[in-house]
């Protein structure tokens, strides 16, 4: 693929575009709900109306309101239709037609869950048709790629990751171009690039969105990373419960590969680079990066201590470069619009922005993109809309089981790696559950405790064994057989797992319990009962 | 060859390049505490006994499996450490059944030997009392699945000193278990060789020569690194 071969793709895709383009989410949340049939109804209302000339249909990623999905939007200026049917296809057709407005439940597009994002990530997200390479070129697709090997020295993409100040966005937060400079200098006749898509945090869809919204984005974003580092083969680790990413993964590397942006010679450059998928069989400890490499590689998925960080010996001994989804969709943007242009989004320690699956007892589920350092309270109360049914919201949970929960007195602290870990919680990779006053706490320490002990894999002792009794402990005071004894036992112990534990998943298992303990002991208190063995106390006559 | 100058516990030690914080300490004669490391055997760093502290950094470091650097300050003994191992093995006592007096390794077992060594005298957390099954399909030996902490010493053993690949880990967190080939009676297995290394490799009671006497359990793991050694050094006749 050349220059002119990019370009001339790129025109005839502008070229073909009609006077009126009608979107419809293609991504998993709204597909379920039948959204694939309402877009084959939209593509034969515009046969039968004989308006192909005027009409394009085009089935897109994410539209991000998956609350209200099935979605639609008709292009230039058309309202954003919700909760459809197949057989509402008709109308939306006609409407199109004549610029009227449908009679069907419509959306603000201007509302603030829209109009306060802003989107790095996800520009290409219910914009483009993620199935087709030729939709993603139109958008300005694998022009960094070519820039890259064009114009610039691996080095000097390495620098440009340095300077954007990108941290890496499956929770630890670690600069990204720090980890690429390492991986670049390490000595190794075979180097790797592993994409970890083994999101599996409760209640996060932030990665599957972009995968199943713009897979071909995390294809450029690793042959930019494999050019830098000198890589060869990149494997995406993906998890088994994204068949709809899965598929679309499949199909991008197919087209990529014709286009001859994956393979031997890429854009006419002596540089080669392959990917393959690898598909994660359900341990959540997997998305963990030495686990996924054993997995990988085709051992039992068990993380193993570090160092050797990946980055020295990784997969088969080999320096390896491990990052999340969402880290390398920044890529190609950063290289496109430049590092200065990213690093001034952002605070000044948190570059960038960063995307959020909203789920909970929160009005508008789905997905949003904002910068770093926005309040928390912009997120869940302007764009997300608060709590449903004029509740109130009590906390916001960040982080998923290696987060901590957020009161709602704190919503005003800004999102960025530090903020939040002040707080007791964790960036983490962008779940975020919000909690009404009907939620109990104690129960909230104990789901992710429940889930913490059914995902550990079982190597360590303080927590395989760490996590059944912490559970227990979280149990026994939820039935109110719990005396102040017991809880004191659950905080040694939630020490000691933090402390001792071999890889993140057990050193993060007791924050839900640390993080609800520091801001609503009360509700643990109010739970214990009485030691009936306590001496009694001493009187004095 | 280079060397490593390091203070454990207030001593000066100088090591090879490359020594483990365990092989350190040994050389200055300190003891640390370990449950799943097995000389002859590669390291895991799963039983998080052997955690020390090291000034500058600040996770706890596994000392079976971290290499020493130079000029560094590690202490083994402090009353964090303590607590921290008694905990583990109170985690572990709770686990599983381990009843001393009803064990075949009664008086030979690692895990009981530790529990006197780090004056656990009590278990603080509910026993979880789980009904666990034994394999006693083999002629030669027995699997109580009771008694198992999980270290992994058979299953290292099995596929780096015999080269058989018969012992496994299946199922996770409270229901990892050691597993024959694929998850087979061990009386089945076609790769077990009945070598017995690993009833040898066992630190409690959870691998057993059927028919012996827990007088008779007597183990000796060193065995096992001997045979590695000899191999690296060819002695055949010995």
């Amino acid at each position: 693929m050349t220059l002119n071969e990019l370009k001339e793709i790129k025109e005839a895709e502008l070229a073909a575009r009609k006077k009126t383009t009608i979107r419809c989410c293609m991504a998993a949340g709204c597909t379920s709900q039948g959204s694939g049939d309402l877009l084959k109804n939209l593509k034969a209302a515009v046969k039968e109306a004989g308006a192909e000339d005027q009409i394009e249909v085009r089935g897109v990623g994410c539209m991000r309101l998956c609350c209200q999905g099935p979605l639609a939007q008709a292009d230039p200026e058309g309202p954003l239709y919700e909760k459809l049917e197949p057989s509402d296809a008709k109308a939306i057709v006609t409407a199109a037609l004549d610029g009227s407005i449908a009679k069907l439940q419509t959306g603000d597009p201007t509302q603030p869950f829209f109009a306060k994002q802003f989107s790095v990530v996800l520009g290409n997200s219910g914009e483009i048709d993620p199935e087709r390479i030729e939709s993603y070129i139109a958008a300005d697709g694998y022009m960094a790629l070519r820039h890259a090997l064009r114009e610039m020295q691996p080095a000097e993409v390495v620098q440009e990751m340095m300077t954007s100040g990108l941290r890496g966005r499956g929770g630890g937060g670690y600069p990204t171009g720090l980890k690429w400079q390492t991986v670049s200098k390490a000595r190794g006749d075979k180097k790797y690039i592993v994409c970890n898509a083994d999101e599996g945090d409760p209640g996060a869809f932030m990665d599957r969105t972009v995968l199943e919204s713009d897979p071909h984005a995390i294809l450029e974003g690793m042959t930019l990373a494999a050019y830098a580092v000198g890589a060869e083969q990149g494997y995406i680790y993906v998890r088994a419960e994204y068949p709809l990413a899965i598929e679309r993964l499949q199909k991008a590397i197919k087209q990529a590969k014709k286009a001859g942006l994956l393979g031997a010679q890429i854009m006419e450059c002596p540089f080669n680079f392959s990917i393959d998928l690898r598909i994660g069989a359900g341990a959540f400890v997997c998305g963990e990066e030495t686990a996924l490499m054993a997995s990988i590689e085709g051992k039992r998925g068990v993380p193993r201590p570090r160092p050797p960080f990946p980055a020295e010996s990784g997969l088969w001994g080999c320096p390896t470069l491990i990052n999340n989804v969402e880290s390398f969709a920044n890529v190609a943007p950063i290289i496109r619009n430049g590092a200065k242009w990213f690093a001034d989004i952002g605070t000044e320690k948190s570059k960038g922005t960063k995307v959020f699956a909203l789920a909970g007892k929160i009005t508008n589920t789905g997905i949003v993109e904002v910068p770093m350092g926005t309040p928390l309270r912009q997120i869940v109360e302007e764009m997300g809309g608060g709590a449903p049914d004029g509740g109130t919201v009590k906390a916001v949970q960040t982080g998923g089981p290696s987060g901590g929960c957020i009161p709602a007195d704190h919503l005003d602290t800004p999102v960025d790696y530090e903020s939040l870990s002040a707080l007791g919680s964790i960036m983490g990779s962008g779940g975020m559950i919000v909690m009404d006053e009907t939620t109990n706490m104690v129960d909230v320490a104990r789901f992710f405790m429940e889930f913490c002990r059914d995902e550990s894999c079982g190597k360590c002792i303080p927590c395989r064994t760490g996590t059944v009794q912490m559970h227990h402990l979280l149990t026994k005071i939820i039935e109110k057989k719990a005396t102040a004894r017991d809880l004191e036992l659950l905080e040694e112990l939630c020490d000691m797992v933090k402390h001792t534990s071999l890889c993140g998943l057990g050193m993060t298992a007791p924050n839900p319990v640390l993080s609800t303990l520091r801001f609503f002991r009360n509700e643990y208190e109010e739970l214990l009962q009485e030691n009936p063995y306590a001496a009694p106390p001493v009187t004095t006559a | 060859m280079s060397v490593r100058t390091i203070t454990i516990d207030d001593q000066h030690v100088s090591v090879e390049e490359g020594s483990s914080v365990l092989d350190a300490a040994k050389a200055a004669g300190i003891t640390i505490p370990t449950l799943c490391h097995m000389d002859g055997v590669y390291d895991t760093g799963a039983c998080r006994m052997c955690l020390v502290e090291v000034e500058g950094i600040p996770k706890l470091l596994p000392a079976c499996s971290t290499i020493v650097a130079e000029g560094w300050v590690i202490h083994t003994q402090s009353e964090r450490l303590k607590k921290y191992r008694r905990i583990t093995l109170e985690l572990l006592f709770a686990e599983r059944n381990h009843v001393c007096a009803a064990c075949v390794a009664n008086g030979h077992c690692e895990l009981q030997t530790m529990a006197y060594s780090q004056g656990m005298d009590h278990v603080r957390y509910d026993y979880c009392y789980p009904k666990w099954e034994m394999d006693l399909t083999h002629p030669l030996f027995g699997m109580d699945h009771n008694r198992c902490i999980l270290c992994a010493r058979c299953v290292r053993t099995c596929w780096h000193i015999e080269g058989a690949g018969t012992k496994n880990v299946a199922g996770r967190g409270g229901r990892a278990h050691i597993i024959t080939d694929m998850n087979e009676d061990w009386g089945d297995s076609a790769t077990c060789t009945w070598c017995g290394k690993c009833v040898q490799s066992c630190p409690t009671g959870a691998l057993f020569q059927i028919g012996a006497t827990a007088g008779e359990m007597t183990r000796d793991p060193g065995r096992l690194n001997d045979i590695i050694t000899a191999r690296r050094k060819k002695q055949w006749n010995v």
